[in-house]
């Protein structure tokens, strides 16, 4: 038995109970400290992780349930280090909250061992119950901040749609376990290559439909994308954070493996499901951002467009479009962090979270001005940052079937058009912080040192994924490599 | 580094310097800036003095080259390819000697000078790498990379209540240029069988296999127009005189004068030689689409009341001639439309710069405001008034011979359109240049610009050195055909190497080879 395998989601969970009773020893004033603790505890599994597994075999533990192979190793990293990086910010934040800051830490970790658990699902039964790990913790993060409405709005919302969403993803399970007579992926992929008539069954079909209305929900992509600006409006900000780099990858690796193991043999009747979602996710968070004004929301709706770039990705059904998924992740986790981290700062200095409160930003702290610069240059894919180059792979990936279908040439168009519409919005922030009028308070805003690690990480991040991608490119490649994909 | 890499790897490195260096020192952030650029346009320079004509294999020198990505599972190779040939070496040296007088100008920015230098320094840098590289995602690379500079600048520093509408649009209209011209690169990297971005390679590959017709049916389209949108192809020239408008000064000079020749320099490097077939279907169109350029933005033009829409309508109509000479694909046409990229380069860069000096002091540059500016500012009034004849193609001035040679090349292939742009050319072309002297130039002295200055001996310099470049290679062309022609023949060969029906003929090329020697004598 290959318990040894889940070691790393075991010291998560550990880590977050002994924030909880460490919690019962500190004295109020001192409960950063934790936040700090937490940090460490995570940054040093990130390092082992690299230690002790090398993702070139698949082991499975747990009669099959649990899969670690690169995949699964790729994304463990992943979501380790988003939270890393999100703690950091979460422990700045944490002041804000009258109350239960080590219990705000500690869900974020078990929040953090729903994603790593989710990363090696090989099971209908593990995609669920990790799947819900993450979702149920996260309805008690949106609504963090009991005293403000928004935030309880936010959470409520998030309650009833993910509550909804997650019977979607059980009676899907329930069709196909009904259909076929097995949860396990591997064995639903044999048993749907040995019997062609299995894959023409309407249960089957219409299981998996649901299932994907679950992982959409969690993508945020649309049709499922509806709850998506008003909990990223109304949640902390490392919430918010956290939901929009964790909880969307979480999606896109269950996505992945539903796809390129459980079901490759029937994926490509999903070809133009998903490049229909593509193009409407594209097209409806871009054009949605343009009016925005309050910068949470405004990123919530970027974040649905960037789920739109992810299904472009999936869409193209190969491991080219499989590993460029990958690297626009990977660039996605530094760009929005980096967003978040500085938005969270300027809200807390600010009291609002309009665009106008960037104002002055780059008289007043150029460190944050530079990053939410670069951030959001590299969101609208421009050189010579991390977003360019993994929007550019993507974009090659969908030119590439346009030679085997020409509809992928008017999905290109379309994710053209939804990056056009992008420069736009993404570039009134950036106006917001250099050439807007009416900045009067030009008070310098002090940054502490952890953030300013957090921050120097993300910008080396983005610069390394852009000029860099060599390395990075070959570790998606590899990850990629187990999915059954053309 | 090697001499070529240096060129642009220079004003980058000097970007990262200047973002170092305290806001406060701005005397300090100045001096790098003029002295990265002008150590650039001298390397530029040496460049130029030792590059020879002598053929080499692939036909490109200096070439450096380093691995930068390759991964063969997904097919992807993507390397640093660096080289010049007769083609992109004039506008290496080109964009260099404009980024040190766009240097020069910026001057007049008198707030968020740290940001502006940055700024200023990675356009120059994406510039000249653009046209450095072989490689065609660091082509497209290097190009965003100076274009976004481009917006910012204008939306920062930029003039005029337009501006917002000016930044979005241009914005907007050059984004979609890129991605179409990016979406035309994909599909050449997949469609050429070869996965590959490397024109060297992409070269070979297409010569051993030519691209199957319904490819090049379908990516030329998509070149033609990307670029074409770059470059201000009528109609989608309408953000150019907009944009330039508002544009600091700086900017507009190296978008106006460097940044726009990308989009042609693609067509002839790329579309042109790897689509003969494709390119055949569209020239015809093109060579039309020109004389909306030259006639239809000259009687523009014409009608413009402010100093900088008139010239960045001039410039548009300039872009024309430029098309028309690779629309007509022959030695002599093509040769000249290299020259005309060079040249329109400086002219462009010089008129702005003097438009931007003259609102420095004035405030305003509406031609009816102004008048009888010669006798305050002689030498300011002297270059706007060479500046203008250049314009109009005055021989003795770079232009006149590149224009000269793009209407005997396109006279052979289009006499129609020929003879339309030849007038539109002169007449219209003359009508405002000159009309827009006697407004600010002639005329009675009126008492509110009696206190204007001409430039000091530092302002002088940039105008003193594009001058000179124009008028050096309008007395001595040579000094550029001559490593233009066996590169431009080169293209045309591959170009004319479609189907069997066309099949080429090497006998007219060197009888236009020929005449080309022939007529860059003339213009002496």
């Amino acid at each position: 038995m290959n318990a040894s395998l889940i070691v790393l989601e075991l010291a998560v969970v550990l880590l977050g109970l002994v924030v909880l009773v460490q919690d019962w020893f500190t004295p109020a004033k001192d409960r950063r400290t934790l936040g700090y603790g937490a940090v460490l505890g995570v940054a040093v599994m990130l390092l082992y992780s690299f230690f002790a597994f090398d993702g070139t075999e698949t082991l499975y533990a747990f009669g099959n349930a649990y899969v670690m192979d690169g995949l699964a190793l790729w994304f463990k990293r992943f979501f380790l280090l988003a939270a890393l990086l999100v703690l950091i910010m979460a422990t700045e934040f944490s002041e804000r909250f009258d109350a239960g800051q080590s219990e705000f830490f500690a869900l974020i970790l078990f929040a953090l061992a729903g994603m790593m658990f989710a990363a090696s699902a090989n099971d209908f039964i593990l995609l669920f119950v990790a799947l819900e790990l993450i979702t149920v913790t996260f309805y008690v993060l949106v609504s963090f901040l009991r005293r403000r409405v928004e935030s309880l709005e936010a959470g409520v919302k998030y309650l009833i749609l993910g509550a909804l969403s997650s019977g979607f993803l059980v009676y899907g399970i329930a069709l196909i376990f009904g259909a076929t007579g097995t949860m396990n992926f591997n064995e639903l992929a044999d048993k749907l290559a040995n019997n062609a008539a299995l894959g023409h069954k309407q249960l089957l079909t219409a299981g998996i439909l649901l299932v994907l209305v679950g992982l959409g929900f969690k993508m945020a992509a649309v049709p499922f994308q509806i709850w998506a600006p008003d909990v990223y409006q109304g949640s902390p900000t490392p919430t918010t954070a956290f939901l929009s780099v964790g909880s969307k990858a979480a999606g896109v690796v269950l996505l992945m493996r539903l796809l390129g193991t459980a079901i490759p043999d029937l994926a490509f009747n999903l070809e133009k499901l998903l490049m229909a979602m593509a193009a409407g996710t594209i097209l409806y968070g871009s054009l949605c951002a343009i009016p925005q004004r309050n910068l949470k929301r405004l990123l919530g709706y970027s974040s649905i467009a960037s789920a739109g770039y992810l299904l472009l990705g999936f869409a193209v059904m190969n491991k080219a479009g499989s590993s460029a998924v990958l690297y626009y992740l990977a660039g996605y986790l530094f760009t929005v962090l980096a967003a978040f981290t500085v938005i969270a700062i300027v809200v807390q200095e600010a009291g609002a979270e309009d665009i106008s409160s960037l104002s002055g930003l780059a008289q007043r702290s150029p460190l944050l001005a530079t990053s939410l610069t670069l951030a959001m240059v590299s969101l609208a894919g421009i050189p010579p940052l991390a977003g360019f180059f993994g929007k550019f792979l993507l974009l090659k990936a969908v030119i590439a079937e346009g030679v085997r279908w020409h509809a992928y040439y008017w999905l290109f168009a379309v994710a053209v058009v939804g990056v056009l519409i992008s420069l736009y919005y993404y570039f009134n922030v950036v106006k917001a912080i250099y050439w807007s009028k009416g900045g009067t308070d030009l008070t310098p805003i002090p940054v502490s040192l952890p953030t300013k690690f957090a921050l120097l990480v993300c910008i080396a991040g983005m610069f390394w994924l852009g000029l860099n991608p060599d390395g990075a490119l070959g570790l998606a490649v590899e990850a990629v490599k187990s999915l059954r994909l053309a | 580094m090697s001499l070529l890499s240096s060129i642009f790897l220079l004003p980058l490195l000097a970007a990262l310097v200047v973002l170092c260096i305290p806001r406060n020192y701005k005397f300090v952030i100045r001096l790098v800036t003029l002295g990265a650029t002008f150590a650039s346009m001298l390397l530029a320079l040496a460049l130029f003095a030792k590059y020879n004509a002598a053929p080499v294999e692939n036909g490109f020198k200096f070439v450096e080259r380093h691995a930068w990505v390759s991964v063969s599972a997904l097919k992807l190779d993507i390397g640093w390819h660096l080289g010049v040939d007769g083609i992109n070496l004039g506008l290496i040296v080109m964009g260099a000697i404009v980024a040190f007088a766009a240097a020069c100008v910026s001057r007049e920015i008198k707030r968020l000078e740290k940001e502006y230098y940055t700024l200023l320094l990675v356009m120059t840098g994406g510039i000249l790498g653009a046209f450095a590289s072989l490689n065609l995602f660091f082509f497209y690379f290097f190009h965003e990379l100076a274009l976004v500079p481009t917006f910012i600048m204008i939306g920062v520093w930029g003039h005029g209540e337009n501006r917002n509408y000016a930044t979005f649009k241009i914005t907007i209209y050059l984004s979609l240029g890129a991605l179409i011209a990016l979406a035309g690169l994909i599909a050449l990297y997949i469609q050429s069988g070869a996965n590959t971005f490397d024109i060297v390679e992409l070269t070979k590959a297409v010569k051993a296999r030519p691209l199957p017709l319904a490819a090049q049916s379908l990516i030329f389209p998509l070149l033609l127009f990307g670029f074409g949108i770059l470059v201000s192809l009528w109609p989608f020239h309408t953000w150019a005189p907009l944009g330039y408008g508002s544009a600091p000064t700086a900017t507009a000079m190296l978008h106006a004068g460097v940044l726009k020749k990308f989009g042609l320099y693609g067509l002839l490097r790329v579309g042109i030689p790897l689509m003969p077939d494709g390119a055949a279907a569209w020239l015809e169109i093109l060579a039309f689409l020109c004389l909306g350029n030259i006639v239809y933005c000259g009687l523009v033009a014409m009608r413009q009341k402010d100093l900088n829409l008139l010239i960045g309508n001039s410039s548009v109509a300039h872009m024309g001639f430029i098309f028309l000479g690779i629309a007509s694909l022959n030695l002599v046409g093509v040769t000249g439309a290299v020259v005309v990229m060079v040249a329109h380069g400086f002219l462009a860069a010089l008129t702005f710069g003097l438009s931007g000096a003259l609102r420095a002091q004035t405030g305003t540059l509406e031609m009816e405001k102004l008048g009888g500016l010669l006798r305050q500012i002689p030498f300011l009034g002297a270059a706007v008034v060479m500046a203008m004849l250049a314009g109009c193609g005055l021989p003795g001035f770079a232009n006149f011979v590149g224009e000269a040679m793009v209407l005997f090349g396109s006279w052979r292939a289009f006499p129609l359109v020929t003879t339309l742009a030849t007038w539109g050319a002169l007449i219209i072309g003359a009508v405002y240049m000159l009309r827009a002297v006697r407004n600010i130039l002639h005329g009675p002295e009126k008492p509110e610009w009696a206190a204007l200055k001409d430039a000091s001996a530092w302002a002088k310099v940039p105008f003193v050195l594009l001058l000179a470049a124009l008028l050096l290679l309008g007395v001595w062309p040579r000094l550029l055909t001559d490593k233009i022609q066996p590169s431009a023949a080169a293209i045309i060969a591959m170009a004319e190497t479609k189907t069997a029906d066309k099949a080429a003929r090497p006998g007219e090329l060197k009888k236009a080879a020929g005449e080309a020697k022939q007529r860059a004598v003339q213009p002496r």
